[in-house]
C-alpha cells in the first residue's frame, strides 16, 4: 500500500453497519451479544474494519484514564512510553490480551495504560484533567508517527481492527469483558485502510462514536473544528463528528439534545412553524453554530459515560431502528441485528430524521 | 426585445443560385424559412440552430449559415455568449438548458499526450500482415480457479466479449429516435460489441439484439422488469453521467408519447422524472444491495456495470464500487454528451475523464483490486487516438456516444433538447425520424468503428504490441506535452523527452 | 416446502428458494436475509420472522407474506403480485413500483411509495395500516397509496409528503396534518374516490382483520396532482 493513499493522507468515505445496546438498570453483560448483533449485518461491511466500545469494563480502575494504543514498532513504543511517563502517573500497563484469529492479520503492538495526570504537570498546564488528557492524545496522534491512542476514557474502552467485526470481537476476547453498554461497527470503506486506527469507534475521552454514511459537509465542519484546536488526522467523517460533540457538549456546555439540534438542525420551514419560544431557541442554535450543521447521510451511535445517544441526519438518509426490552435499549442499522440478540421486544421503532434518542443508566 | 441580438447565426441565401424550390422550408423543422404574403422568402435567423440540414439539402448550393456578423459589443470578460444567456434568463426566468457535451476550451488532456513507437531496440509490427488482437473481455476477472473431479479447470463467470474495445454508450429511446436505436443495435451486432439502452427501457423490436445489448437501470427505473433485466448481455446501474453529475432527468410529458411511453412503461403524456439519487442507494453498502438484488433477479448470470460521473473523489468512489460486487466500472468524464442538461451543471461540474481514469486505475492498483473489475472510459472519446490513450492510461474499453451520433449524421448543433432534430436522431417526430436511413446508419457506424480498429492496430503495431492486454495500463507508452508536473503525476506519465 | 433459515446466509437461502419447485414455500426463523422473492413469479412465499432488505424486489406475480416486520427497500421496482406484511416496514418501501399490491399492517418508514407509476394494466397499490414516515410518495407518478392511521400514534403522515407528485393518488384517513407542496391538491374523498379505494381496503381487512364498512364510512382525504402542476416551465433553451 502506497503511503500517499494511507489513512489520513486521503479522504475516505465509508458506508457501514452500526449496533449498540445499553442496560438501563446498570446490569453488566459480556461482549458476546454485541458480536452476534453486528455479525448479522455482514452485508453492510466489507471486512476492512470492525470495532467495539464497552462502558463499565474497568471497574477496578474506574477513576483512571484507560489509554489504548497501537504501536507500529518497539522503537515508537519506547518513545511514547517516555512521553507518557513524563506526563502521567501510570498505575498499570499491559498488552491488551488477544486471541489468534484467521480473519485478523498484521496486528500492530496493542497496549493499555491506566493513568492519572501527574499533579505537578497538571497544575502547571492550568487545564482541567480531561483537557490535559485530550491534549496529550492529540500530541501523540499528530506528532508521533507510528503511535496512535485509540481510546482514552475512564472505565470504558474501544477495541478495533481491520477485519470483519465478528472476527475483531473474537480477536480482542470481548467475551471476557463485562459492560453496561456496548456499541459496534462494521466498516465498508471505499479504500483499504492503511492501519487499524481508521476503524470505528472513534473515541475522545469518554465519548465513542460509530457512524454509517458519508456526510457532504465534511470539509466545512473540519475547517471549523481545526479552528478550535482539533486535529482531524484521519480525514474520516466519524472523527469530525466526535469532535463536534466533544466541542459542543464538553467545551460549550450544550446538552446532548441541543448538540443534536445543531448538527441535525431542522429545516428553516420547519423552524418557522414552531411555537415562538421553541422557534427562537432552534433558530439561535442553528445560526450560532452554523458551521457545525452536518448534511448528507449519517446514522450515529454515540457512547458516553452512563448513556447512549443515537441520531440520524435530518433527512434520515440512513436506516436505524431502536428496540426496547425490559431495561435494555437496542439500536442498530437493521432490525435483524436487534432480533438476533433480543427476539422478543416490548417496542420497536424507527426514530425520525434529526430526532435524538437518548438512553441512560438509571440512577 | 433582444431577439436579433440573441441570434447566433445568420443565413446567407444566394439569390442567383436559389431556384425557389422551397426545399429548405420543408427541411427545416425549426421554422426558419417562410413565405411572406408578397411571395418572397422570410428568414428568421434567430430560430436557426445551424444544423446544416438546409445547406446540405439545397439542390443548388444557394445557402450558407455563418456566425452572426452583427456583433453586439463584448469584451474579454463579458463574452457575447454570457450576455446572450442573461438576455434569455431575464426574459424567461428559466434555468439554461443545453445539449451535448461541455464545450468550454478547458484542456482536453488527450490532446496533450503523445503515443510511443518502437525504433531499433524492439521491432514494430505490421498489422496488415501479422496477427493483431483487439479482443477484450469485460467482467468476471481473477476468479478462484475451480476444478472438477478429474482435476480439469471449470471455466465460469459470464464475461462480455468485445471484438473491438468500443461500445455505444447509453442513449435512451426517447432522447434519440427509434431509427437511431435500430442502427446502434444492428451495428453492435455486426461489430461484435454492445450498445446501451439508456434509461428508456428496451423497445420490443430490439429484444432480438439482446446478446449485444446492455440494459440500463437508472433512478427512474423506467421499463425495468424481470424480462428486461434478463434480455441483455449485461446490466448497467447508472449512478451518474459526465454531462450532469449529481442531477436527475426530466422527459416532459409532451415527449412521452406512443412507443416511448410504452417502452418506458408509463402512461402516454406523463412526465418521466429520473430522481437525482436512486432512492434505494444513499451509501456505498446500498449500492452493493442493488448489485446483489440485480444479480438475484437474473440468477447471477449477467455482469453488472456501475456507471459514475467523474467527480473529485472518484478514486475512492471507484474503490467502493470495486468492492460492491460490480464487474465493470464506467467512468464518464465532464465532456460527456447528453440530450439535455442544465448549462451550468454541464460546464462546471465534474472533472475530465483522463484524470479520473488515471487516478482510479492507480488507486485500484495500489489497493490490489484493479483486477476485480474492468474499467470503461467515456466522456468525449473523439477518435482512435483518444481510445488508445485511454486504454494505455488504464481503461479496458471505451464508450462512444456523440461520435456514434456524428457517424449517423449528427452535425453537433447542440439542440437535442428541442426535439426537432432535422437529421432524425434526437427527435420523435415521425417525418423527421424517417430521414435517418437505418441501413445507411448501420453501414456508417460499422465503417467508423472498423476504421478506428485499423488505426488502433497501426498504433499498437508501432509500439510493438500485438494484443490489447499489453496496451492496457501501459503508461510508459505515453508522454505528456506541456503539462505541469502535478498533471503528469496524476496521469502517471512522464513528460515528452524524459 | 419449508426452509429453516436460522444461520443461513442470504445467498444460501435464496439459492434454496430458487432450486425449490414447490408453489408454496415457508421460510421459518428468518432474520434479515435479503432479497426474498426477488423477481419472484407465481409462487406463494411465507416468511416467519424479519424479512431483510429488498424483499419482493422486481417481483412479477404470486404472493409474499411476512409474519413479522420487513426491513428497507421492500417491493423495490415491483411489477406484480401481492405482498402482505403482518408488521411494519422500513424505509423506501415500494420504490419505483410499477404494479402489484403491498399491504403493510403497521407503520411504514421514510420514503414509502417514492416514484410509483402505473402502466397499462399494471397499477401499483401501497396500503399502510399505521402511519407513514416523511417523503411519502415523492415524485409519485401513478397508482394508489393509502395511509389508514389505524393505530392513532401520531399524525398519519410525516413531513414533506408528496413532493414532486405528478400522478396517482394518495389517500389518508382523516386529515393530512402536514403542509403539502404546491404541485398537489387535497380534498375530502367522495363516493367515487372511495369506490376506487374499496377493493384494496377489503383486501387489507381480509388479511389483517378490521371492519371494512366502518373504514369505508370514515372520512378520507385524497391528494392528487394540482391541475396546473405541469404548466410551470423551469427551463429555457440555451
Amino acid at each position: 500500500m502506497e503511503e500517499r493513499f494511507a489513512e489520513g493522507n486521503v479522504r475516505i468515505p465509508a458506508g457501514c453497519a452500526i449496533s449498540g445496546f445499553i442496560h438501563r438498570d446498570g446490569r453488566l453483560s459480556d461482549g458476546g451479544a454485541i458480536i452476534t448483533s453486528i455479525a448479522t449485518m455482514r452485508e453492510r461491511s466489507n471486512g476492512l474494519g470492525g470495532g467495539f466500545a464497552g462502558y463499565g469494563i474497568y471497574p477496578e480502575y474506574k477513576d483512571h484514564y484507560a489509554l489504548h494504543l497501537f504501536y507500529a514498532d518497539k522503537v515508537v513504543k519506547r518513545e511514547c512510553e517516555s512521553f507518557l511517563e513524563e506526563r502521567f502517573d501510570i498505575i498499570n500497563l499491559s498488552k491488551i490480551p488477544v486471541r489468534k484469529t484467521p480473519g485478523v492479520v498484521d496486528a500492530p503492538l496493542i497496549w493499555r495504560y491506566f493513568v492519572r495526570a501527574l499533579p505537578t504537570r497538571l497544575a502547571e498546564s492550568q487545564l482541567d484533567e480531561d483537557e490535559y488528557v485530550s491534549r496529550c492524545t492529540f500530541d501523540i496522534n499528530t506528532h508521533m508517527k507510528g503511535a496512535y491512542v485509540f481510546s482514552c476514557g475512564k472505565n470504558m474502552g474501544a477495541f478495533k481492527a481491520v477485519g470483519y467485526p465478528e472476527d475483531v470481537g473474537e480477536f480482542y476476547r470481548l467475551d471476557e469483558y463485562k459492560a453496561y453498554s456496548w456499541i459496534a461497527h462494521g466498516r465498508y470503506p471505499t479504500n483499504t485502510p492503511g492501519w487499524w486506527g481508521g476503524a470505528h469507534p472513534f473515541c475522545l475521552l469518554d465519548m465513542a462514536v460509530v457512524h454509517n454514511g458519508e456526510i457532504s459537509s465534511y470539509d466545512a465542519n473540519r475547517r471549523n473544528m481545526e479552528m478550535f484546536g482539533y486535529k482531524c488526522n484521519l480525514q474520516t467523517d466519524t472523527e469530525v463528528i466526535t469532535y463536534i460533540f466533544d466541542y459542543l457538549v464538553r467545551k460549550r456546555g450544550l446538552t446532548l439534545k441541543e448538540a443534536c439540534a445543531v448538527i441535525a438542525a431542522p429545516f428553516w420551514h420547519k423552524i418557522e412553524r414552531m411555537p415562538e419560544e421553541e422557534r427562537a431557541r432552534a433558530e439561535y442554535l442553528r445560526r450560532n453554530f452554523s458551521g457545525l450543521l452536518i448534511t448528507g447521510p449519517f446514522s450515529v451511535i454515540l457512547g458516553y459515560k452512563g448513556g447512549l445517544l443515537a441520531i440520524n441526519d435530518r433527512l434520515k438518509l440512513r436506516s436505524m431502528v431502536v428496540g426496547e426490552y425490559k431495561n435494555t435499549t437496542y439500536i442498530a442499522s437493521e432490525e435483524c441485528a436487534i432480533r438476533a440478540v433480543a427476539p422478543v421486544l416490548d417496542r420497536l421503532y424507527a426514530p425520525e430524521g434529526g430526532e435524538a434518542v437518548i438512553a441512560e443508566v438509571m440512577r | 426585445m433582444n431577439a436579433r441580438a440573441r441570434a447566433e447565426f445568420e443565413i446567407l441565401k444566394d439569390r442567383e443560385r436559389c431556384c425557389d424550390c422551397g426545399l429548405c422550408a420543408k427541411q427545416c423543422a425549426n421554422g426558419v424559412y417562410s413565405v411572406t404574403k408578397e411571395g418572397g422568402w422570410r428568414i428568421a435567423d434567430e430560430k436557426c440552430v445551424n444544423c446544416q440540414r438546409c445547406v446540405e439539402m439545397c439542390p443548388t448550393g444557394a445557402l450558407k449559415v455563418i456566425k452572426n456578423r452583427n456583433a453586439p459589443r463584448s469584451d474579454g470578460n463579458w463574452h457575447l455568449q454570457a450576455v446572450r444567456e442573461i438576455y434569455k434568463q431575464a426574459e424567461t426566468g428559466g434555468v439554461l438548458l443545453s445539449s451535448m457535451g461541455n464545450q468550454s476550451d478547458m484542456p482536453a488532456y488527450f490532446d496533450r499526450i503523445a503515443v510511443n513507437a518502437s525504433q531499433v531496440t524492439n521491432p514494430p509490427i505490421d498489422p496488415l500482415r501479422e496477427p493483431m488482437e483487439t479482443r477484450v473481455y469485460l467482467g468476471a476477472q481473477n476468479r478462484e480457479v475451480k476444478r472438477d473431479a478429474n482435476g480439469q479447470i471449470k471455466p465460469e463467470g459470464g464475461a462480455l466479449r468485445l471484438e473491438v474495445p468500443v461500445m455505444f454508450s447509453a442513449m435512451s429511446y426517447g432522447s434519440i429516435s427509434y431509427n437511431a436505436h435500430a442502427a446502434l443495435a444492428r451495428a453492435a451486432r455486426e461489430l461484435g460489441t454492445y450498445y446501451n439502452t439508456g434509461e428508456g427501457g428496451l423497445h420490443r423490436d430490439f429484444y432480438e439484439y439482446g446478446a449485444n445489448t446492455i440494459v440500463q437501470v437508472a433512478s427512474g427505473r423506467f421499463g425495468v422488469h424481470k424480462d428486461y433485466l434478463n434480455a441483455g448481455a449485461a446490466i448497467e446501474i447508472k449512478m451518474g453521467q459526465g454531462a450532469k453529475p449529481g442531477i436527475g432527468g426530466h422527459l416532459p410529458g409532451e415527449k412521452t408519447v406512443g412507443d416511448i411511453a410504452l417502452t418506458r412503461m408509463i402512461p402516454p403524456g406523463s412526465d418521466a422524472i429520473s430522481p437525482a439519487p436512486h432512492h434505494d442507494i444513499y451509501s456505498i453498502e446500498d449500492l452493493r444491495q442493488l448489485v446483489d438484488s440485480l444479480k438475484e433477479a437474473t440468477g447471477h448470470a449477467k455482469p453488472v456495470f456501475v456507471k459514475v460521473a467523474a467527480v473529485h473523489n472518484i478514486a475512492a468512489i471507484a474503490g467502493g464500487i470495486a468492492r460492491s460486487g460490480a464487474d465493470v466500472i464506467v467512468l464518464d468524464g465532464w465532456r460527456g454528451g447528453t440530450g439535455a442538461a442544465p448549462t451550468r451543471i454541464r460546464d462546471n461540474v465534474g472533472i475530465p475523464v483522463e484524470l479520473a481514469l488515471a487516478s482510479v486505475d492507480s488507486r485500484l492498483r495500489a489497493e490490489g483490486i484493479r483486477n476485480r473489475v474492468s474499467l470503461v472510459a467515456g466522456g468525449s472519446i473523439r477518435n482512435s487516438a483518444d481510445m488508445v490513450k485511454a486504454i494505455a492510461l488504464g481503461a479496458d474499453a471505451v464508450y462512444i456516444g456523440t461520435a456514434a451520433l456524428i457517424a449517423l449524421g449528427c452535425h453537433v448543433c447542440r439542440s437535442c433538447h428541442g426535439g426537432k432534430c432535422n437529421w432524425g436522431i434526437a427527435t420523435q417526430q415521425p417525418e423527421l425520424v424517417a430521414r435517418l436511413d437505418v441501413e445507411e446508419g448501420v453501414r456508417r457506424l460499422v465503417n467508423l468503428v472498423t476504421a478506428w480498429k485499423h488505426e488502433m492496430e497501426e498504433m499498437m503495431g508501432g509500439m510493438g504490441i500485438n494484443a490489447i492486454e499489453a496496451l492496457r495500463g501501459n503508461r510508459l507508452m505515453l508522454r505528456g506535452l506541456g503539462l505541469s508536473s502535478r498533471e503528469l503525476d496524476i496521469l502517471g506519465i512522464m513528460h515528452a523527452g524524459e | 416446502m419449508e426452509i429453516y433459515a436460522k444461520g443461513m446466509s442470504c445467498e444460501q437461502l435464496n439459492e434454496a428458494v430458487r432450486r425449490c419447485t414447490d408453489k408454496r414455500i415457508d421460510i421459518r426463523a428468518c432474520n434479515g436475509q435479503r432479497f426474498i422473492a426477488c423477481a419472484g413469479a407465481g409462487r406463494s412465499i411465507n416468511v416467519y420472522g424479519v424479512a431483510g432488505n429488498g424483499a419482493g424486489a422486481y417481483m412479477e406475480s404470486g404472493e409474499l407474506r411476512v409474519y413479522g416486520n420487513a426491513q428497507d427497500a421492500l417491493a423495490d421496482t415491483m411489477g406484480g403480485g401481492e405482498i402482505y406484511v403482518f408488521g411494519g416496514c422500513g424505509d423506501a418501501a415500494g420504490y419505483a413500483m410499477r404494479g402489484g399490491e403491498v399491504y403493510v399492517r403497521d407503520n411504514a418508514g421514510y420514503r414509502a411509495g417514492v416514484h410509483m407509476k402505473a402502466y397499462d394494466k399494471q397499477f401499483p397499490v401501497l396500503v399502510v395500516g399505521g402511519r407513514a414516515g416523511c417523503f411519502l410518495g415523492e415524485y409519485l407518478a401513478g397508482g394508489i397509496i393509502a395511509v389508514l392511521d389505524l393505530h392513532n400514534e401520531a399524525a398519519p403522515l410525516g413531513e414533506e409528503a408528496a413532493r414532486g407528485m405528478h400522478g396517482g393518488r394518495i389517500y389518508v384517513r382523516g386529515e393530512v396534518g402536514v403542509p403539502l407542496p404546491e404541485c398537489t391538491a387535497a380534498r375530502r374523498a367522495e363516493a367515487e374516490d372511495m369506490r376506487l379505494l374499496e377493493p384494496y381496503l377489503r383486501k387489507f381487512c381480509a388479511a389483517f382483520g378490521g371492519d371494512v364498512n366502518a373504514l369505508l364510512a370514515d372520512k378520507f382525504t385524497v391528494i392528487t396532482p394540482a391541475e396546473n402542476a405541469r404548466a410551470k416551465r423551469l427551463y429555457v433553451s440555451n
